[in-house]
């Protein structure tokens, strides 16, 4: 076999290998999506019920609490960017990313000065790479989140908003993550979680137009906005790691898919390579032949002579 | 009035029961709450324990709640917790383990969740 040959049937080999990874990879991406999904299903109830109570507790009594109220002056504002701990999903941090840098740009160009939380490993070593601060950070769950780590990713969230600003504690809270529109479209958005604009939670609940009920608080209005709103950030943060965790995985799906199909366009063209090339020795070898045969019957009809 | 409400029960992963009931007895922080029919609007803090669900049919569903809320609007009831179980769920066996670790270890927290799963499994049966 020529050398040329061989190459291309190494070369062949190898991307053929490639390929079967890629596609092993998108399957199971393909089905995380569907689990994933279910989950995000599984935790609207919850949501629902919650964003009902909140507003029943906003618009039914007339309590004002540091959560729902605006700072006059907001100096300080907390991001938290959702990002996932292992890459091979195209664009899906990069995106992340950038609307988080894009959200802090506004924000400090408002004159507030942030302080950066983040999921993920990717995001996490974006951040280090550049020798940014980030204020804390969470990885090793980004893959199938529980309501236990969105605890734990909220718990240090709600201290800062908590705090006085100038003792570190922050007057607003952003969140960035990757909103799971469907399995082709995932975009990243940003949105401010505290202070909760009520108003924008009255539109979510109330599409039906119904009027909410006179509640009797139980043990009163400020002890069950108290106990709410933690809960209520708890959920929303539950629900943007949930649905991150199923647009990192549709992406996934997307970008080994497209793997697939190079690596398969890659084959072809190979193996058409190769095919010539095993062509172009046998033309050869036969027109040596042929050369050779001549040259021999030449030499012997000269002989004779 | 209607002689019956709809429950729901749901924890921050999953929907845990619903149906209809004739009473929900549930703790709230200032006190145990008896739901029934018709009952004004009402929302309110829960305590970690049982709760107990009443159905028409003369039956009981206990589920043990950590933390939570209840809210009760247009004869519809939900339940918010972020752990629920229902008693029937709840292996007694590691519930006693779980209480024995937590003791030894005196994790307050980790006891009171063995408690209350505790205290709902024999209130179920």
């Amino acid at each position: 076999m020529g050398a040329q040959l061989r190459v291309y049937k190494r070369r062949i080999r190898s991307v053929t290998a490639t390929k079967k990874i890629t596609k092993a990879m998108e399957m199971i991406a393909a089905s995380r999506v569907v689990k994933a999904q279910r989950k995000v299903a599984a935790s609207t109830p919850y949501a629902r019920e919650l964003t009902r109570a909140v507003t029943a507790v906003g618009t039914g009594s007339n309590t004002q609490h540091p959560l729902t109220t605006e700072a006059e002056n907001p100096t300080r504002a907390a991001v938290l960017l959702l990002t996932s701990d292992r890459g091979l999903a195209g664009a899906f941090n990069s995106n992340a990313i950038k609307a988080a840098e894009q959200l802090t740009e506004r924000l400090e160009r408002e004159g507030k000065q942030v302080v950066t939380y983040i999921v993920g490993r990717r995001g996490l070593a974006h951040y280090n790479f550049r020798e940014r601060k980030v204020a804390e950070s969470f990885t090793g769950f980004t893959d199938e989140p529980s309501y236990a780590d969105a605890k734990k990713v909220a718990a240090p969230l709600i201290e800062a908003i908590g705090n006085e600003t100038a003792d570190g504690g922050v007057d607003e809270l952003h969140i960035v993550y990757t909103e799971f529109v469907s399995m082709m479209t995932q975009t990243a958005i940003d949105s401010r979680m505290l202070p909760l604009r009520l108003e924008e939670v009255v539109e979510e609940t109330s599409t039906k137009g119904e009027i909410l009920p006179l509640y009797d608080f139980e043990p009163s209005a400020e002890d069950v906005l108290d106990a709410l709103l933690p809960r209520y950030v708890e959920s929303r943060i539950y629900n943007a790691l949930l649905q991150s965790a199923a647009s990192k995985h549709a992406a996934t799906r997307r970008a080994m898919k497209s793997a697939t199909d190079n690596a398969g366009e890659l084959i072809n063209t190979l193996s058409r390579l190769a095919n010539a090339a095993r062509q172009a020795e046998i033309t050869q070898e036969i027109s040596e032949i042929v050369g050779g045969a001549s040259a021999l019957a030449d030499a012997t009809a000269g002989s004779d002579n | 009035m209607a002689a019956e409400l709809h429950v729901a029960l749901v924890a921050a992963d999953r929907e845990v029961w619903s149906g209809e009931a004739t009473l929900v007895v549930a703790r709230t922080t200032s006190g145990d709450i008896g739901v029934m029919p018709g009952h004004q609007p009402l929302l309110g803090v829960l305590e970690s324990g049982p709760v107990t669900i009443r159905t028409p049919e003369g039956g009981t569903v206990v589920a043990a709640v950590h933390g939570g809320f209840i809210s009760f609007a247009d004869n519809k009831l939900s339940l918010l917790a972020e752990i629920a179980e229902l008693s029937d769920e709840i292996d007694v066996q590691h519930a006693e383990q779980e209480l024995a670790r937590a003791k030894a270890e005196d994790d307050t927290e980790a006891q009171r969740r063995a408690d209350v799963r505790l205290r709902a499994a024999t209130a179920g049966r």
